[in-house]
Order: C-alpha cells, then sequence, then structure tokens
C-alpha cells in the first residue's frame, strides 16, 4: 500500500486508476478468500459442478466440452504469462515462436466461445435445463459471455498480447500480490484492456457466490488412489 | 487371511408376488424429494422385460462394470485416466430418459375448472418443469408384460436364447414371467466406488455397505455410469448422486430395511457373510465360468477354527462372528448352493444372491397324465421344457452355464418331492429318496431348505448383526456426547447452491 499512499496523497482524492485497479482487486481477493473457505466450511453440501448431462445429454456435448478444453488452455495461458513473464517473453523473441503462440491462444478463444454460446442457448432453449438454472447461473455465463468476447476483441485489437501482458500485466499482478501496488502501467493501457481486468475481478468476486466453484473441488488425488476405499467407523470417527 | 464381514441378501424369486410393496415401503422414506422423485432404490422388474433404466443389463449401451485387460481389471466406463477426457461430458451417462421423467397432476384443476359440459380432468405435468407432459414412460412401465414384442422381446437377457425358444416365450399359451425385484448389490469388488474421481463413495469397513458421501460428491457422475446395475441415481437437483443406503440407520437400531421388513412374499432374508478381502482382486479377475464358484469360495465358513481366528484378529467383536454362524445367507449360497450372483460376469462380486425360480413348477406326464413319482428321473425331465428356456436363467444368474442352473432347480422340485412324499404320500418314499441322490441333497438338508423358505421367523430372515458403532466411539469418547453433539452429523440443510 506504500505506493498508493505515495500517489495517492498529492492527488487529494482517491485517481480513478487506482481505486479500479488497486483497491477494487485487494476486495476481491478478501471475498474470494474469505468467502470460498466459509462456504467450504459452513455449507460443503453446495460445492458441485451441478452437472446437467443428465437432464439433456447431447447439446451439452458441443457446449462442456469445447467451453472446457478452451478456458482451461486460456487459464493455463494467463497464469503462465503471469508465473513466467521472463520465459515468455524469451519464447516471443523469435517470431516464429510469437506466431505460433497467439495463433493456439487465438483458436483457443474461438473454441471458447463456441462452447459458451453453445452451453447458453441450451440452458436458455431446453425446458428441463431452464428448470435446474439459478439466478447465479445466468448471471455467471453473461460475465463470462461478456469476458471471452472482451478476450477476443482484445486478442484482435491490441496484437501480441502474450508480449505485453507479460512485460505490462504480469509486472503489475506481481506488485498487487507483493503487496506493493503499481497501477501506473494499467493506466496507459486502451480501454478495452482495462475492461478486460475488470471483467476478471467481477467474475473472482462473484465466484464464491456461484456453480465456479466446482473448480475448486476437482479431483487431484484419483489418478493415484486406490480403486477401492474403505471406511472403518473407528479410525473414520477419529479423523473427524 | 484377512477377515471382512459383509451383511448380504437373498431373494427367493419363487416367492416374489411383484406386489411392489417393497419399492413403496423404500420410495416412503428415502426418495420422496426434489430430484429423486425418479429414483427407485428397490424396484421389481418383470422377467423377460427391459427393466429400469431400460436395457440396463446392455453394457455394450451403458459400459457398467470391470473387464479385464491385460491381466488387470479395468473399469469399462471412466477409470483412471479416461477420467480427464470424461468428466466434462460422460459418454456412458443414462439420461433421464433411459429412466423416465417423473410427473404428477394437476389435481386443482379437479376443483377450479369452470363449469362447462364436460368432466374436468387432472393432465399430468412434468416433475422437472411443470409443463404439461405425454407420459411415455414411468416406474415399471413393463409391468406384466411378459410376451410383450417392445419390452420382453428386447430383454438382453435373450442374446443368448436359441431363436426357437425366443419364438416359444412369444407364444401365447406359453407366456410366463417372473418378478425380480433389485436392490443395490453392496458389492466387493463395487465399480461405483472405483469410479468416483472424489472419492466420495465408499465401502464401510465394518459391514461392507455402500454409501455416498453427499458432502464430497461434486456431481462428476461417473458412479452412475459405472456401476453395472445401475444403482446409483444423480439427483438432478441438489447436484448428488444417491443410492440404497440398505436403511443402515435401521440396521443400526436391529430393524430389517424397509424393504425387507415389508416384503409381503416373505422373499428376503439378510445375514452376515465372512469372507477374505485379500482376495477380492483375484476372484474378480478369474475367466467368466469360474466366477460363481470363484466368489462361493472367497466366502468363509464361519464355524472355521482358522477363519474364526483370523476373525478375532482382525478385530471382530465376538457378537459378529456369532451372527455369522446363525446367517441365513450364508446357508442359501455356501451350504445349500441354491442362491446365485446377478451377472456376476460384470465383476462386481455382488453381495446380493437370487433364488432362481421354478417357472412353473411342472411334473412329467405320460398321455397327457401326470405321472407323480413312478421315476424320479422323470421327475427332473420337465426341465427340458421349463417355460422360461434354462438358457434365459443361466445368463441372469451364472453367466450362462444352465447346469448350475439345473443343480439349483433340482435341489428345489427335490424338497417338493420329499416333502410331497411325506405329507401327501402319493410319491412313493423311495422314488423321494432316491430324487434326493440325484439332486445332491440329504433329508437332513432338505428339511433345512424347507423351514428356511416356508416356515421361517422374521428372526431367523434376518440374522442382524449388532453393528457396534457406540464401541467404536467409546474408544475416544463418552457416546452420549457425542450423540448429543452431532445428532445424525448432517447440520446445513442439503439444498442446492448457488
Ligand atoms: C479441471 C477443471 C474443471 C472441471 C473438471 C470442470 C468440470 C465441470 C463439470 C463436470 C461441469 C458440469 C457440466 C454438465 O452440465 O454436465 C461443469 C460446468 C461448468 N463449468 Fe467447469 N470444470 C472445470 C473448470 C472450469 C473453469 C476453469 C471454468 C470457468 C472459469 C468452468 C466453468 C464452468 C461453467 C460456467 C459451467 C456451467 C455450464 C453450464 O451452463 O451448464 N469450469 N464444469
Ligand atoms: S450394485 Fe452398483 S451401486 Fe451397488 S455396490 Fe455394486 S457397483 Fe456400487
Ligand atoms: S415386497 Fe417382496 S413380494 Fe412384494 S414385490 Fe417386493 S420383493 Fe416381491
Amino acid at each position: 500500500m506504500y505506493s498508493l499512499l505515495q500517489t495517492a496523497a498529492p492527488a487529494g482524492p482517491l485517481p480513478i486508476n487506482d481505486l479500479l485497479f488497486v483497491v477494487v482487486p485487494y476486495v476481491v481477493l478478501a471475498v474470494f478468500f474469505s468467502m470460498t473457505i466459509w462456504r467450504y466450511v459452513k455449507e460443503k453440501f453446495s460445492y458441485s459442478s451441478y452437472s446437467s448431462q443428465f437432464l439433456e445429454n447431447q447439446h451439452q456435448f458441443w457446449g462442456s466440452v469445447p467451453w472446457h478444453y478452451g478456458i482451461l488452455a486460456l487459464v493455463a495461458g494467463h497464469l503462465i504469462g503471469f508465473l513466467v513473464p521472463r520465459g515468455v517473453l524469451w519464447w516471443n523473441s523469435v517470431p516464429a515462436r510469437l506466431y505460433i503462440i497467439e495463433g493456439a491462444a487465438l483458436i483457443f478463444g474461438i473454441i471458447t466461445l463456441i462452447g459458451l454460446i453453445n452451453l447458453i442457448v441450451r440452458r436458455a432453449s431446453n425446458p428441463r435445463v431452464r428448470a435446474v438454472t439459478s439466478k447465479m447461473d445466468v448471471v455467471v455465463l453473461v460475465l463470462l459471455l461478456l469476458q471471452v468476447i472482451g478476450g477476443l476483441w482484445v486478442a484482435l485489437t491490441a496484437r501480441w498480447g502474450s508480449s505485453w501482458f507479460a512485460a505490462v500485466l504480469a509486472p503489475y499482478l506481481w506488485s498487487l500480490f507483493t503487496f506493493q501496488p503499481d497501477a501506473s502501467a494499467v493506466a496507459q493501457l486502451p480501454w478495452s484492456i482495462k475492461l478486460h481486468i475488470l471483467g476478471a475481478y467481477a467474475i473472482f468476486a462473484l465466484f464464491p457466490f456461484t456453480r465456479l466453484v466446482h473448480v475448486l473441488v476437482v479431483p487431484n488425488h484419483y489418478l493415484w488412489r486406490r480403486f477401492q476405499v474403505v471406511m472403518w467407523n473407528k479410525r473414520a470417527s477419529k479423523a473427524e | 487371511m484377512n477377515v471382512r464381514a459383509q451383511v448380504s441378501m437373498v431373494f427367493h424369486l419363487d416367492k416374489c408376488i411383484g406386489c411392489h410393496t417393497c419399492s413403496i415401503a423404500c420410495k416412503n422414506i428415502w426418495t420422496d424429494r426434489k430430484g429423486t422423485e425418479y429414483m427407485w432404490f428397490n424396484n421389481v422388474e418383470t422377467k423377460p422385460g427391459t427393466g429400469y433404466p431400460t436395457q440396463w443389463e446392455d453394457q455394450s449401451k451403458y459400459r457398467g462394470g470391470w473387464e479385464v485387460k491385460g491381466g488387470r481389471l479395468r473399469l469399462k466406463s471412466t477409470g483412471k485416466g479416461r477420467i480427464i477426457t470424461n468428466i466434462f461430458h460422460n459418454p456412458h451417462l443414462p439420461t433421464m430418459d433411459d429412466y423416465y421423467e417423473p410427473w404428477t397432476y394437476k389435481y386443482e384443476d379437479l376443483f377450479n375448472a369452470p363449469a362447462g359440459t364436460d368432466q374436468p380432468t387432472a393432465l399430468p405435468i412434468s416433475k422437472v418443469t411443470g409443463e404439461y407432459i405425454d407420459i411415455e414412460s414411468g416406474p415399471n412401465w413393463d409391468d406384466d408384460l411378459g410376451g410383450s414384442n417392445i419390452y420382453a422381446a428386447n430383454d438382453p437377457n435373450l442374446k443368448d436364447v436359441s431363436e426357437e425358444q425366443r419364438q416359444q416365450l412369444q407364444a401365447v399359451e406359453r407366456l410366463v414371467f417372473f418378478y425380480f425385484p433389485r436392490i443395490c448389490n453392496h458389492c466387493l469388488n463395487p465399480a461405483c466406488v472405483a469410479s468416483c474421481p472424489s472419492g466420495a463413495l465408499y465401502k464401510r469397513g465394518e459391514d461392507g455397505i455402500v454409501l455416498i458421501n453427499q458432502k464430497r460428491c461434486r456431481a462428476w457422475r461417473s458412479c452412475v455410469a459405472a456401476c453395472p446395475y445401475k444403482k446409483t441415481y444423480y439427483n438432478w437437483s441438489t447436484g448428488k448422486s444417491e443410492k440404497c443406503l440398505l436403511c443402515y440407520p435401521r440396521l443400526e437400531t436391529g430393524q430389517a430395511p424397509a424393504c425387507f421388513h415389508s416384503c409381503v412374499g416373505r422373499i428376503r432374508y439378510l445375514g452376515l457373510l465372512l469372507y477374505d478381502a485379500d482376495r477380492i482382486d483375484e476372484i474378480a479377475k478369474l475367466p467368466p465360468e469360474k466366477l460363481v464358484e470363484g466368489q462361493r469360495d472367497l466366502i468363509l465358513d464361519p464355524n472355521d477354527p482358522n477363519v474364526i481366528a483370523a476373525a478375532r484378529k482382525a478385530g471382530m467383536p465376538e457378537q459378529v462372528i456369532e451372527f455369522a454362524q446363525r446367517s441365513p445367507v450364508y446357508q442359501f449360497v455356501k451350504v445349500w448352493k441354491i442362491a446365485l450372483p446377478p451377472h456376476i460376469e460384470y465383476r462386481t462380486l455382488p453381495m446380493l444372491y437370487y433364488v432362481p425360480p421354478l417357472l412353473p413348477v411342472l411334473g412329467s406326464t405320460a398321455n397327457q397324465v401326470y405321472e407323480n413319482g413312478v421315476d424320479a428321473k422323470a421327475i427332473f425331465h420337465a426341465f427340458d421344457q421349463q417355460r422360461v428356456p434354462m438358457g434365459y436363467l443361466a445368463s441372469l444368474f451364472s453367466v450362462g452355464d444352465e447346469a448350475k442352473i439345473q443343480y439349483v432347480l433340482r435341489k428345489l422340485v427335490a424338497v417338493r418331492t420329499f416333502k410331497r412324499a411325506e405329507t401327501v404320500g402319493d410319491i412313493p418314499m423311495a422314488v423321494a429318496l432316491e430324487a434326493l441322490k440325484l439332486a445332491d441333497t440329504t433329508e437332513a438338508e432338505v428339511e433345512d431348505i424347507y423351514r428356511m423358505t416356508s416356515l421361517p421367523t422374521f428372526a431367523q430372515r434376518f440374522v442382524i448383526p449388532p453393528m457396534h458403532r457406540e464401541e467404536a466411539i467409546e474408544a475416544f469418547k463418552d457416546p452420549q456426547d457425542h450423540k448429543r453433539e452431532v445428532g445424525f452429523g448432517f447440520t446445513a440443510s442439503p439444498k442446492r447452491g448457488l
């Protein structure tokens, strides 16, 4: 918060840029962590992917599968840019490699969009699926749609995102996580990118109150555990 | 030897009258909530018939159970590895259309309809969408439709039956069907447990009941696809899977499960079996023709001193061993060998056994006159004319081995012959005794089978072991305190999340 105080002090009221890109992300992080944990502890029963495949099977395939493959690749891409920005810049130093990564990102973006549109159409058109659609499902799908379209817009208008993400946004994000927030670089970015960042904050803020929590409980030990699970009353009770 | 106890069951199919009392008893207790309307933890099928969900035995469609590949057991549906690709869309998941869409009627229309020239009607509305529906199937949709060319003719078990016999099954004057009540088999090698990526399903060590932890289930729905008997169900409203729990809250207080307790035909038996848990994998991998024998072999003799010693070493309470010794299931399965597992070729090692039906009881005839008891061999000749082809029963209960079905039916006929010779007297005792020999049984055994199938008391049918939960808790806490603190252990309401 040190640099925030420094930049904020002379100007009097908090500049809008700092409000949106420093104060907001901290509020979002606080909500995200406290509420997911609270929900996990208090309302564990409500952690579920709420699959609706049982109610509608075919359209679900063309929605869920491209959506998940696409979004997982995109999330992984963003994560790599955040974790090893230098590696990304090094990789991108050869133009051919830059084109590969940008092309792949664009393709995954389009796959994601197709999947998401299918999910939305399915939810709106199938009466059974509509019957299990909550208000938050609608909010999530609309937000994700805006975010994916925004992301594609950024990819098409602000070229070589993988490079400028690593050069500009990764340091910004790191500054947040190391509690020395510095949003000055973000201020220079075009409004489309700013909106994409704010969209991400909105999704993270609403995350704990939606079905998105299923992302946090994806199984991880299945590949290693023994097939059969046997629970003994004595041992299980002790563990609880 | 790793001795474990399993609460096991026998259903005597000759006695089932298809009244569905069991299904209703279960439904009223467990599945009358939103999202569970379509679930029948206990259902009673008409066989031959397609069953519920429709054609559940057709594993080329549903891919339930295990297969042996390269000397190892592998789930046919989604196992390790394949879960990564199949979690977003499970290619083998049955959908609501394979069961039925639950409905009710708009009863208020009967009262609120404006006065008119015709009678008001209550139209059916879906319990999922609330909209009007055309009912296309329902629970027991093919009830009593033996001989139907839509249902009975499409029974997957008829695959192994010759065309000629299949024709005969359809012939009106030979029409026949029997009832096949089904609950979860609480298998020794459960595919449902093995398939769950979250590890939400588990088998209880003490009694072998297979349960789903509702707080750990995340709707990955692998268990629904993996169970070859389709006995786990997906609750579309809460986003959790549910299954038969063998009424464990009742068992723990010494009561028989609701479906057992209410059974009108008194076809159901419940008791412990001891088995060697170290050999599960080995037995489940046996070639198909050895599976029935192999599973019988897995079950241990509760009177064998070695077994008792091993059980004590494994920490089994003395009372549990005693109850295992009195188990009616042990008699049916291991001593008399007249109860067989359903579709053991799915390799889950089901622990619910069936006494196959004699359908209908046949006598041998000469010149269209029944010739009871002239010749012991003739008593069994009638099997060739059984209206339900032997191959059909074999497909259900013995992986196609007709000899195993014949063995059971012979014994059942021998019991009847002997008791008839004894009580009615129109069959010479010598013939009856000869029949016993041919059926590999003795007077004493026949008497036991007769008593257990015809005259058993409640306490003889259901030998419910003490579950000893209180002792487990006692080890670290005052059971009374524990009871006050946790109740049933579920303090938040089980409702759908955001
Ligand atoms: C490895 C990670 C993930 C797994 C295993 C997973 C699994 C699932 C499953 C099983 C469903 C239910 C689909 C059905 O109806 O049958 C689902 C739905 C959904 N998932 Fe994921 N998911 C993952 C990651 C994500 C991510 C990263 C996001 C987005 C940020 C996401 C967003 C959604 C959404 C929006 C739905 C609802 C789709 C609908 O409207 O029906 N998932 N997920
Ligand atoms: S019958 Fe199905 S649900 Fe029951 S234990 Fe066996 S595999 Fe699991
Ligand atoms: S209650 Fe008993 S006799 Fe009636 S259908 Fe169920 S199993 Fe058969």
